[in-house]
């Protein structure tokens, strides 16, 4: 069994909901939609207070290449356009749609009856540059927890092109499973998507890894490949370890090639997209349904109803966790994400955004960190980095200021996946401080690069 | 809900791993061979492990408590383990006082001096005994004889080791393998039993806390390089304490390199320079002095010997 060569760690991976279907959430009445959901510029804001829109229309315009359209998730009026505090604390530019009876009936009707509004035909004839337009206006973004836009990686700069789509199932991070049970429940969905994503990208081969945990997802996704006669599409079993689902330590692991210090993932061949963000494509070329909702994993070990939820984009995360039934008393820290790269959550009141793969409720017991023993030069955290980096180096140096030195360690390689200071034996803040170090190395490369211009 | 929830960066998540549990577990690996000294050299061994580790903890805490006005450190077991192998290193009648002097170089000089634990250059315990070698070489080179000084300590009747028989001419033949690998031997109280330390790597491998890289790479080098001068490998590998210094001494975390290359050098030079002190210097055992002089290399080791970064075999291989 195939996995990647350098580092990595096996935190236990308490998938607590692996087994529970997938509960759609009731349509709520009121949203907040965030204008920056994504990696790259925020989308600009086209609708003003009091206007009406429908669900599924573009409220947000993508600005820029690196950018994506924001959709509203319910039919309703616009009331409100202001700064709300997000999960992080920091204000971001939202507006609140509120739907009357009659929005909320409308919207019910149209998910009941929804229909595909192209058939098989018409889909087969659509061209490449259809469908990455498509995936364009649908606002769609990598749904596993960085929100790279999609269609920015399917339209390689000149004089790369891609020979394979590589769908990431991996779901490294402990306790998540919202792409495990999609996998489940809509593997034919997620197959139509690779086969489009395949054609957006204009190759003839697709390999979606999957861990070895989820040996029911596997079986069944081949079962179906078989079945459906999809002959380009493999699944490729890989060994369970973390980070995995990381861009590049996937295409190591499925492709066995290493992305140059620097360089874009394509330029390996490789286009990596997330098994949740195929089925996402899917939706959208055949139901015309833009990003509107996805599974969100709400867990933790004294979760009472711990599961994944289909939850509408823009519904409060606190109201998720109340599905969920509600904080656990013993909660000491709520991450949005996976507990080795999510972040914790100031406020629980914040709108749910794409990028939300889990809810994770961790008791107190495992929320603060342990005291600070001097390093014992173990070299554990050298060989957990999965990018062969020397992280107690790179902490060292970060921590009295040196950031020549730290260049040249090349910290800029690191993906932050957090093995160095998981494994730390003397708890040290080893990534807090290679973070540190990132930021002011890349201010200065930055600074560099403008200056020479 | 009105507690206050705790707010930082990833990972939320941490290895059960401590610095004490290292060490521990480096204690309980430890301990088969102290079975084995118990065994060979009796009322002798438990008195100079008893000594050395109840002198390294005291030594580490009064320089933490009355110099450095720190807290206690004697929880994480590293005093203690520097104490059990210190004690390995001795000869088994070694007098307490001489132990305690010991004792002080090792934790005062060795690492307090350098700042505690994680900061010293060389390994605490070979600090200590090769003090001690080169200030009373008379009491550090006189071994007791295994089995028959059970209830003996200061009487203990005497006799060379293995390597010393040799130096002085002995015949290589004349050394029973059976007797080498159990511990039957003279020597000092930890390294004698080969069957027992193998036990105890076994186990270090097994839990993860140490990598196979730096005994493989001493074993390894040892035996190649007898073989090139057409030595005994048997005698080389399971005397004067080679294994107890390639499992237990040259793997200590502090002092030894953190990348896997590094590892597999530091490894292969501590294997030749002790066969070079063995075959033509003037002590007949090398193993402390090589692995002290590479400690010393670890730094320069550590700069210029760097793993393979992710994308350096590049995109088309």
């Amino acid at each position: 069994m195939r996995t990647f060569h350098i580092g990595g760690v096996h935190p236990p991976e308490n998938k607590i909901t692996a087994s529970s279907k997938i509960i759609d959430v009731e349509l709520p009445r009121e949203v907040v939609v965030v204008f920056a959901q994504h990696i790259g510029a925020p989308a600009s804001c086209i609708v003003k207070k009091g206007d009406h829109v429908e669900r599924g229309a573009i409220v947000g315009q993508a600005t820029g290449f690196v950018s994506a359209n924001v959709h509203a998730p319910i039919s309703g009026t616009v009331t409100k356009v202001d700064k709300v505090k997000g999960a992080n604390g920091m204000p971001c530019d939202t507006i609140t749609i509120a739907s009357s009876d009659d929005d909320h009936e409308n919207d019910l009707k149209a998910i009941r009856e929804a229909k595909p509004i192209r058939s098989s035909d018409e889909i087969k004839a659509l061209s490449a540059k259809d469908i990455i337009d498509i995936i364009d206006n649908a606002g769609i973004v990598g749904l596993g927890g960085a929100t790279f836009p999609t269609k920015v990686k399917l339209c390689p700069p000149p004089g790369m092109a891609a020979d394979v789509v590589v769908i990431n199932a991996v779901e490294c991070e402990p306790y998540l499973t919202n792409d495990h049970a999609l996998m489940l429940e809509c593997p034919d969905g997620i197959l139509a998507g690779v086969e489009m994503l395949m054609r957006a990208a204009n190759v003839d081969r697709a390999i979606i890894g999957i861990e070895a945990n989820k040996a029911n997802a596997i079986s069944l996704l081949r079962q179906r490949i078989s079945e459906l006669g999809m002959n380009g599409i493999s699944v490729m079993e890989l060994m369970v370890k973390y980070p995995q689902g990381g861009e590049k330590q996937l295409i190591d692991a499925v492709l066995g090639k290493e992305v140059p210090s620097g360089a874009l993932p394509i330029s390996t061949g490789a286009i990596v997209q997330n098994v949740a963000t195929a089925y996402a494509v899917y939706e959208a070329v055949t139901y015309g349904k833009p990003l509107v909702d996805r599974v969100v994993t709400v867990t933790g070990p004294s979760v009472e109803r711990p599961g994944n939820y289909r939850a509408t984009i823009g519904m409060p995360i606190s109201e998720l966790i109340a599905l969920a039934g509600g904080v656990p008393t013993d909660t000491g820290k709520i991450i949005l994400g996976g507990p080795m790269m999510g972040k914790t959550i100031v406020n629980i009141d914040a709108p749910t955004i794409k990028g939300v793969s889990g809810i994770l409720m961790l008791p107190e017991s495992m929320s603060a960190r342990h005291p600070v023993e001097p390093c014992i030069r173990c070299a554990q955290c050298v060989s957990a980095c999965p990018m062969g980096l020397e992280p107690y180096l790179l902490a060292t140096l970060s921590r009295y200021s040196e950031w020549e030195d730290l260049e040249k360690e090349k910290v800029m390689n690191c993906v932050e996946c957090g093995c160095c200071s998981f494994t730390c034996p003397s708890s040290r803040p080893l990534l807090d401080y290679i973070r540190l170090g990132k930021s002011t190395v890349g201010a200065a490369i930055r600074a560099r690069q403008s200056q020479k211009k | 809900m009105n507690q206050i929830l705790t707010i930082s960066a990833s990972p939320h998540l941490h290895t059960r791993r401590t610095v004490a549990s290292c060490m521990w577990h480096v204690v309980v690996a430890l301990l088969p061979a102290l079975a084995a000294s118990l065994y060979f050299f009796g009322v002798g061994a438990a008195i100079v492990v008893i000594t050395a580790i109840a002198g390294c903890a005291a030594f580490e805490y009064i320089i933490n408590r009355w110099m450095f006005h720190r807290p206690s450190t004697l929880l994480n077991g590293s005093a203690i383990l520097t104490g059990l192998l210190l004690a390995f290193n001795l000869p088994s009648n070694l007098p307490v006082w001489i132990i305690l002097i010991g004792c002080l170089v090792a934790i005062g000089i060795g690492k307090m001096s350098f700042g505690g634990l994680g900061c010293n250059i060389w390994n605490p315990a070979l600090v200590g005994r090769v003090f001690l070698l080169i200030s009373f070489p008379v009491q550090m080179t006189s071994w007791p004889l295994p089995i028959v000084n059970r209830w003996a300590y200061a009487d203990a009747s005497t006799g060379a080791t293995t390597l010393g028989i040799l130096k002085m001419g002995g015949d290589p033949a004349s050394i029973d393998l059976w007797n080498s690998a159990t511990g039957a031997m003279g020597g000092s109280l930890g390294e004698v039993s080969a069957i027992a330390l193998i036990i105890g790597v076994i186990y270090l491998l097994a839990v993860r806390v140490i990598t196979w890289h730096i005994p493989v790479a001493i074993v390894g080098t040892v035996a190649l390089f007898t073989l090139c001068i057409g030595g005994n490998i048997a005698i080389e590998l399971l005397s004067g304490g080679l294994l107890l210094g390639a499992f237990f001494m040259a793997t200590d975390y502090v002092t030894s390199p953190m990348s896997h290359k590094g590892m597999l050098l530091y490894g292969a030079m501590i294997g030749i320079i002790t066969v070079v002190i063995r075959q033509w210097g003037a002590y007949p055992e090398g193993m402390s002095f090589a692995i002290l002089l590479m400690n010393s290399f670890v730094p320069l080791i550590n700069r210029y010997i760097k793993p393979r970064k992710f994308g350096e075999r590049g995109a088309g291989k």
